[in-house]
């Protein structure tokens, strides 16, 4: 089921608020809504569920307009990102209780059923187990079977891996997307790790003010950031302020030769990414900048390097044999980089 | 309290002398001011044997007391029970205004004296009150007889059940209701199978601590009952009837019996915490 959202808006005290936010998700497709929190992208979450209504806009399942639908008639699978699953019930009672609640035939094709859901999410020992008995990543197992069980339209998940720790987490991202794979769910997860957006999902939405910045693949978000926002957001990035010499971008007065990317010619901030700096000896290079910090770390030296008068730092990995010190001036060569309007 | 392992000693810890001086203070007025009353109660009740001890409780105004007691119970109970669930799922769950209004009107009968809140109730149905003579008029009869005791008592226990749910539904907040709607779930079934199991044993603290104290009310009952002997007396009513007429026996056993749901009280809630420990123990205000 494709869902389309257009032009939601919706207000709230202070953050998550959605303004005027479009987004198409396609049938089957596995998006992944990826920003700093109070970007929006929980509440987005919601009013796709329907635990939230707009201000203004729409949502449609499909060709249907479910802008008005009430939670319950949605046909949605929900995991929150702290499972909450009931206490006081078993496995087994947690994952029946939407085909209960739906009448999902007798009580024996309600057995099965959530025998065979079990089974998928690989908890068949656990059914008569208490919610308190189980692991952080058992339990978001549970929680998932819980959604899947009335058969969602879409499946919906807020922080899934949130609450976990590190291994846990890669272990169970491999398995959803798997699980994803064999049944073709269109589903839609929210998460603050772009590592994890990224590896998981088909297509990544970035949030930023309620807004989207930018969908699309992974290649799509690191090659072709649409803004600066997201170029920043995504992976590590250093920007300066330039000016523009009608063919080359300055810095400070002097022109740089660089590989521009992207569609902006003009001044503005250039962004560059750390791999893409070049450290030489001063005076080789158009720009000079000061060594401030020097650390070593497993693969090499972190290094500090504030270009020209300004504060900003550009934070680079170098060789372990290279004799920089901090205190010292370094030429320093942008290989490429991306210009962005100010 | 649950059972807990006590934390290693530190430099904060006092020496052995001031923690065994502290202890022995507290214990000795536990003794003097809680445990000493109740064998007071026990040995006055049982002072003349226990056949005179069980005959005070042939006397057909005694039997009359502990009915009307119990029925009293029985019809304010309920009616708490209703009005704490509906008044602290309301305040846990949603926002709205007057909320804390309503939750200072909730621990009103905590602050007021009951003999005052007896009083409200004779000037709104007393013959001289606000509806007393249209009361008179059409016969219905509230002072001096059952609804009054009753109307009197669900005001002074009002906040027995609603204080003890409003912490817990608030801590556990509204999102296994959320799950249940996204499961398909609406309104009053979400209740009975998520929100209800959640506080049950909150729930049933509550309804304790309510009951026995519907049983022992004096203050605001004596003002609204008028003391009709055998008709509008209940048993703490009777107590201080009887302990006035010198008959100690009598009114000491029927003190005991008052005595005795306290003590159940204290054991249920002593079971419940070692059932359900650290949650009841945070939320516990009373």
């Amino acid at each position: 089921m494709d869902i389309r959202i257009v032009g939601v808006s919706k207000a709230f005290g202070r953050t998550g608020a959605l303004r005027g936010l479009d987004l198409e998700i396609r049938a089957g497709e596995l998006i992944a809504l990826l920003g700093p929190s109070g970007s929006g992208k929980t509440t987005l979450l919601r009013v796709i569920a329907g635990l939230e209504f707009p201000d203004a806009g729409q949502v449609y399942f499909g060709q249907e307009d479910a802008t008005g639908l009430a939670v319950q008639e949605r046909q949605i699978g929900f995991v929150f990102q702290h499972y909450a699953l009931f206490k006081h019930m078993t496995v087994f009672d947690n994952v029946a209780y939407g085909l209960r609640v739906r009448r999902h035939g007798t009580k024996t094709e309600i057995a099965a059923r959530v025998g065979e859901l079990l089974d998928l999410v690989q908890l068949a020992d656990f059914a008569a187990r208490y919610p308190r008995q189980l692991s952080g990543g058992q339990r978001q197992r549970v929680a998932l079977a819980r959604a899947l069980a009335v058969d969602p339209r879409v499946l919906l998940l807020d922080e899934p891996f949130g609450a976990l720790d590190a291994k846990i987490r890669r272990d169970l991202r491999r398995w959803l997307r798997e699980l994803h794979d064999r049944t073709g769910h269109t589903t839609v997860f929210v998460t603050h790790d772009q590592e994890e957006a990224i590896e998981l999902a088909d297509r990544v939405a970035i949030l930023n003010g309620g807004r989207i910045e930018q969908v699309g693949t992974a290649d799509d978000i690191y090659d072709r950031p649409a803004t600066a926002f997201v170029m920043s957001f995504v992976g590590d990035t250093s920007a300066i302020p330039v000016g523009f010499d009608g063919h080359r971008p300055s810095f400070e007065g002097r022109s740089f030769d660089t590989c521009l990317l992207g569609p902006h010619r003009g001044p503005g901030l250039f962004y560059v990414r750390p791999r893409d700096v070049e450290v030489t000896a001063p005076g080789a290079a158009a720009i000079t900048g000061k060594v401030r910090t020097v650390h070593r770390t497993a693969t090499g030296l972190r290094t500090q390097i504030s270009p020209g008068k300004t504060d900003t730092l550009i934070e680079i990995e170098l060789d372990n044999s290279a004799t920089v010190k901090a205190g010292t001036e370094v030429g320093l060569r942008f290989l490429r980089g991306r210009l962005f309007e100010t | 309290m649950s059972q807990r392992p006590l934390p290693p000693p530190t430099a904060a810890t006092e020496r052995p002398v001031t923690r065994l001086c502290l202890t022995a203070i507290a214990l000795a007025f536990l003794a003097l001011f809680l445990v000493l009353p109740v064998i007071v109660v026990f040995s006055e009740a049982l002072a003349k044997g226990v056949a005179v001890y069980l005959e005070t409780f042939d006397d057909p105004d005694a039997r009359a007391a502990i009915e009307l007691t119990l029925l009293v119970v029985a019809i304010s109970v309920p009616l708490n029970l209703v009005f704490g669930v509906a008044a602290s799922w309301a305040i846990a769950k949603f926002e709205f205004r007057g909320k804390s209004l309503l939750i200072t009107l909730i621990d009103l009968p905590f602050s007021v004296s009951p003999v005052v809140s007896g009083l409200i109730y004779v000037l709104l149905f007393g013959s001289q009150g606000l509806f007393g003579p249209w009361l008179e008029a059409h016969g219905i009869k509230i002072l001096f007889a059952l609804p009054g005791i009753v109307l009197a008592t669900i005001f002074v226990t009002f906040p027995f059940v609603a204080r003890e749910l409003i912490p817990l539904m608030q801590e556990q907040g509204s999102l296994d209701e959320e799950a249940a709607l996204t499961l398909g779930a609406r309104g009053f079934r979400i209740f009975f199978t998520i929100t209800l199991p959640n506080v049950a044993w909150g729930l049933l603290y509550g309804v304790l601590l309510c009951t026995a104290r519907a049983m022992g009310e004096f203050g605001a009952v004596s003002v609204v009952s008028g003391h009709i002997r055998g008709v509008t007396d209940t048993m703490p009513l009777h107590v201080e009837i009887l302990y006035n007429e010198y008959n100690f026996v009598a009114a000491f056993a029927m003190a005991s019996l008052l005595t005795l749901m306290a003590v159940v009280t204290l054991a249920a809630k002593t079971v419940l915490e070692m059932h359900y420990g650290d949650a009841l123990a945070r939320t516990t205000r009373i």
